[in-house]
């Protein structure tokens, strides 16, 4: 394949996510997008960057498990001086009080308390109506319903048996009421595409996904239950040729998809991201 | 710990992937006509399944005690298993040795066609099977008619099935000149028609050894050779404006290229409303390099050089060759929405980026989408197409479908939600040239934005008319038509005739709002500053005014102030008894009970005052359908 059929193609799916994102500010009320601070979510922030002319113009919002990896932390607040970050951290305090947490507790618990809960919450407290997510069809087969827009009820709740159509750019224009719609510039990208886009915009993220000692990150979330895959690849380049050749789904590292065969239906339905 | 392998060698090597453009294929036809079982066997005869996925659902088929069906591949949520039909629109990636794709298996039960919609409208090319013992059926046509007004123009027909016909060559070709004529007859062509029995995979990777007659391609073989949707570079330039950002001292003009190209120093046009300027330049972040020209698909940050109103809604493009600026159009719909889509009544019509309301005019005919029979009628049924005349309330720019697409469509929507799509077909002769007295819409369409009046009433030397100013000024600067009628101009000249009495006053106001309301008529955001003492005066003012945007804005400063200031000398003269009935001192002033904005001089700095002038008249013409942020 030829670098400049590849540009192209890059292109194409950078300028179809600053459409979504434009989009998105110019009908909500009030944006907000929550940041996992793993490679997608730093990717959308570059796309916010390009679709709004170098400044994002809506808050990021960090949901902190307070699992995350040390590593991550850092490069949080590292992250937020480059960018230019209006960042609002949240952490369930009651939670961790009542002693929620993976050592005692099962993933599926955790997540929900430590991740969802909060989530909620901060929807309540700052009342937005648009959230910008990072769900690519590709990751998971209960993705590939996914819209552009797509509308959640106040519980949060995914109606996919009942989405408004989409077609010819024209996209769910208003939350239902006291609910909000979920924003997905990210749906068309692959996991090769991601990386491909890292390297040729050369966008900082944490090193976490890079080998050391034979073992690398594919995907990040909370420690104990994100776990490195056997791996050389120890830079982007790398990266992206073992992408080119492997057959194991992404999320493979994460502990939660996989306690039931339906463990992230379930975990959506309830509002997960 | 749960490690697992990335740099585990692959069986085979991979293929080289010629073309990175992911192409989008979607699939139709009629219910059990075998789409998701096809899909299936796709994915697996091109090695595209992630690893030990098909032993997955053998074990999951295993323990539910149902047989193993490639179509339960793609029904990754477990409801649909259950129920047998697909839900909605999948979109599944798969890789043949020429490219990649993203196939949308949309669903052939009647209920879902707007997932159908959803899947086909992104797609460049169209797979549409055929059961060959079942024949042509009702959806077979409906998905083709919808193709058509999709714009798919790239289509392979799937006579799938083969093994329970015998793999019958006559069969086949029954089917063939029974499709080809319906076809014909919406203006679609299908390239192949290819004999295929997914659930084996005869002809869809691999060639069917039962069937040797067939010659023509295989089903990749065929998506290999169709080309990418239509570049719309060489089209004339149409920029429908998403926003305009002031998030610091640039003015960007925010939209995406849906047409043509644009590059810096094209003058442009910005219609509806017709002004023009010249594009300065790209803002491209993260520079310091900005494109030297944007082409179809492209998103722009343009700014301008002349500080011209612009709006959302509104398309750029270059004087020479714009689109169409009108209210009227025939279409045709295809209409999803639960109810019935109803002759007279006004759904919100969304083209690009514009947003108006619509009244459906006349339903000319509604056609059966299966046999293609028309019929008059008052209101058309969910998952109809009908050919409408659409009036939108004011002017929308456009053009005709077969001239450009992308500016030739549109949805309608009604409570927030999409329930139809259209295809502009032609204008209405009889509107394009309008007739009789101008209207003062058609006088707003021209200024670009809707008049109002806004009076500001307070007692003499409150700072009235220097708030006013201001406000005038940053109207002005954004490109607004706006003008200001001062009471002491009008004393002086108009009003030169009366004096202080309450009659006298009672005139003063009635003459002021007649003079508003022949500006506002000329489309002016019109600026009254007139003491206006008394409630009932100004009650009468709004009342004589009501045909337009109102806002009363109540210059509050007490009279000690007012006094102190004492600019123009009067309150001394009063005070001296030279003036008499002088408001404040020796006649009163009845302070509004609601005005529409509250100044307190004291509390609020000038520029925070005109910024809350500015924020109300923002929120009132909003809802006008316009953008008015300044």
């Amino acid at each position: 394949m030829s670098r400049n059929a590849q540009n192209d193609h890059l292109t194409r799916l950078e300028q179809t996510s600053i459409h979504v994102f434009r989009e998105a500010f110019s009908n909500f009320r009030s944006v907000c997008m929550p940041w996992s601070m793993g490679k997608d979510s730093n990717v959308l922030i570059w796309l916010a960057r390009k679709a709004f002319c170098g400044k994002i113009p809506f808050p990021l919002l960090h949901i902190d498990t307070t699992y995350e990896f040390p590593e991550m932390y850092e490069f949080r607040e590292k992250a937020k001086v480059i960018h230019g970050i209006d960042l609002i951290v949240r952490v369930n305090e009651d939670a961790i009080r009542r002693g929620i947490g993976y050592a005692t507790h099962d993933p599926v618990t955790v997540t929900h308390e430590l991740k969802t809960v909060p989530f909620k919450a901060a929807i309540d407290e700052f009342k937005w109506d648009a959230l910008v997510t990072g769900i690519r069809r590709d990751e998971d087969p209960t993705r590939a319903k996914e819209r552009w827009f797509s509308p959640r009820s106040a519980e949060g709740n995914w109606d996919y048996k009942d989405q408004p159509p989409e077609f010819w750019g024209q996209f769910a224009s208003s939350a239902p009421e006291g609910g909000h719609v979920r924003v997905q510039p990210l749906l068309e990208w692959t996991e090769l595409d991601i990386w491909e886009y890292i390297r040729r915009e050369n966008i900082p993220n944490p090193t976490l996904y890079f080998a050391r000692d034979g073992k690398r990150f594919r995907s990040l979330g909370c420690h104990p239950i994100t776990h490195p895959v056997d791996s050389p690849a120890s830079n982007i380049d790398e990266v992206i040729e073992e992408l080119k050749l492997t057959k194991t789904s992404e999320r493979a590292g994460r502990a939660q998809d996989h306690v039931g065969r339906n463990s992230m239906q379930e975990l959506r339905a309830k509002g997960f991201m | 710990m749960n490690t697992q392998s990335l740099s585990q060698p692959v069986s085979t090597s991979l293929p080289s992937v010629e073309d990175h453009r992911k192409m989008h294929v979607v699939v139709v036809g009629h219910v059990d006509h075998g789409k998701s079982t096809f899909v299936g066997r796709l994915l697996n005869d091109t090695d595209s399944l992630p690893n030990g996925k098909i032993e997955q659902v053998r074990k999951n088929c295993a323990i539910e005690g149902m047989e193993f069906e490639y179509a339960f591949l793609l029904d990754a949520l477990i409801e649909e298993q259950e129920q047998n039909i697909t839900i909605d629109t999948t979109r599944i990636f798969f890789r043949t040795k020429q490219r990649a794709y993203a196939i949308i298996d949309a669903p052939g039960h009647k209920e879902f066609l707007k997932n159908m919609v959803t899947g086909a409208a992104s797609a460049s090319a169209a797979l549409l099977l055929i059961d060959a013992k079942e024949g042509v059926m009702d959806q077979s046509r409906r998905h083709a008619f919808l193709l058509s007004l999709l714009g798919v123009k790239q289509l392979v027909v799937l006579v799938n099935k083969m093994d329970l016909v015998d793999h019958s060559e006559s069969t086949y070709q029954k089917i063939v000149a029974e499709y080809s004529i319906f076809l014909k007859t919406l203006g679609l062509n299908a390239v192949h028609f290819i004999p295929i029995a997914a659930k084996h995979g005869e002809n869809v990777v691999d060639r069917s050894a039962k069937m040797a007659w067939w010659k023509g391609p295989t089903v990749t073989e065929a998506l290999d050779a169709f080309a990418h949707e239509d570049d719309l570079t060489g089209l004339p330039l149409r920029l429908p404006v998403s926003d305009i950002y002031r998030f610091d001292h640039r003015r960007i003009i925010a939209g995406r290229v849906e047409a043509g190209a644009i590059r810096p120093g094209d003058e442009l046009i910005f219609q509806p409303g017709g002004r023009r300027s010249t594009v300065r330049t790209f803002e491209d972040w993260p520079g310091p390099e900005s494109r030297s020209v944007v082409g179809t698909g492209g998103s722009a940050s343009v700014t301008l050089s002349e500080q011209i109103f612009v709006e959302r809604g509104q398309v750029a493009s270059h004087p020479s060759n714009q689109p169409r600026v009108g209210r009227e159009f025939r279409a045709r719909i295809f209409w999803l929405g639960k109810e019935p889509l109803v002759q007279k009544k006004t759904y919100r019509l969304r083209l690009l980026t514009q947003n108006v309301d619509a009244v459906i005019a006349k339903i000319i005919k509604v056609t059966d989408a299966s046999t293609l029979e028309s019929k008059e009628a008052d209101s058309v049924p969910r998952d109809s197409i009908c050919e409408v005349i659409v009036r939108a309330t004011r002017n929308i720019a456009f053009d005709l479908h077969h001239e450009c697409p992308i500016t030739g469509r549109f949805a309608l929507e009604e409570g927030g939600r999409i329930h139809g799509g259209g295809i502009i077909l032609d204008t209405v002769t009889k509107s394009e040239a309008p007739s009789g007295k101008v209207t003062a819409s058609e006088r707003g369409a021209r200024a670009g934005h809707p008049p109002a009046v806004i009076w500001f009433t307070g007692l003499s030397g409150s700072g009235k008319s220097t708030i006013a100013e201001a406000v005038e000024r940053r109207l002005f600067d954004a490109g607004r038509n706006v003008i200001r009628v001062d009471g002491d101009d009008l004393r002086v000249s108009l009003n030169r005739d009366l004096g202080f009495s309450a009659a006298d006053r009672a005139e003063s106001v009635r003459r002021a709002s007649a003079v508003a309301g022949l500006f506002a008529g000329t489309g002016h955001i019109t600026l009254v500053t007139l003491i206006a003492p008394l409630a009932a005066d100004r009650a009468k003012a709004r009342a004589a005014l009501a045909n337009h945007t109102f806002l009363e804005v109540f210059v509050d400063a007490p009279l000690a102030v007012c006094e102190s200031r004492d600019v123009k000398g009067l309150y001394a003269k009063a005070r001296r008894g030279e003036i008499a009935e002088f408001t404040g001192i020796s006649s009163p002033y009845e302070a509004p009970e609601s005005p529409e904005v509250h100044i307190k001089t004291d509390k609020t700095s000038q520029e925070e005052a005109v910024d809350l002038v500015l924020r109300a008249i923002d929120k009132v013409l909003q809802g006008k359908g316009d953008d008015w942020e300044v």
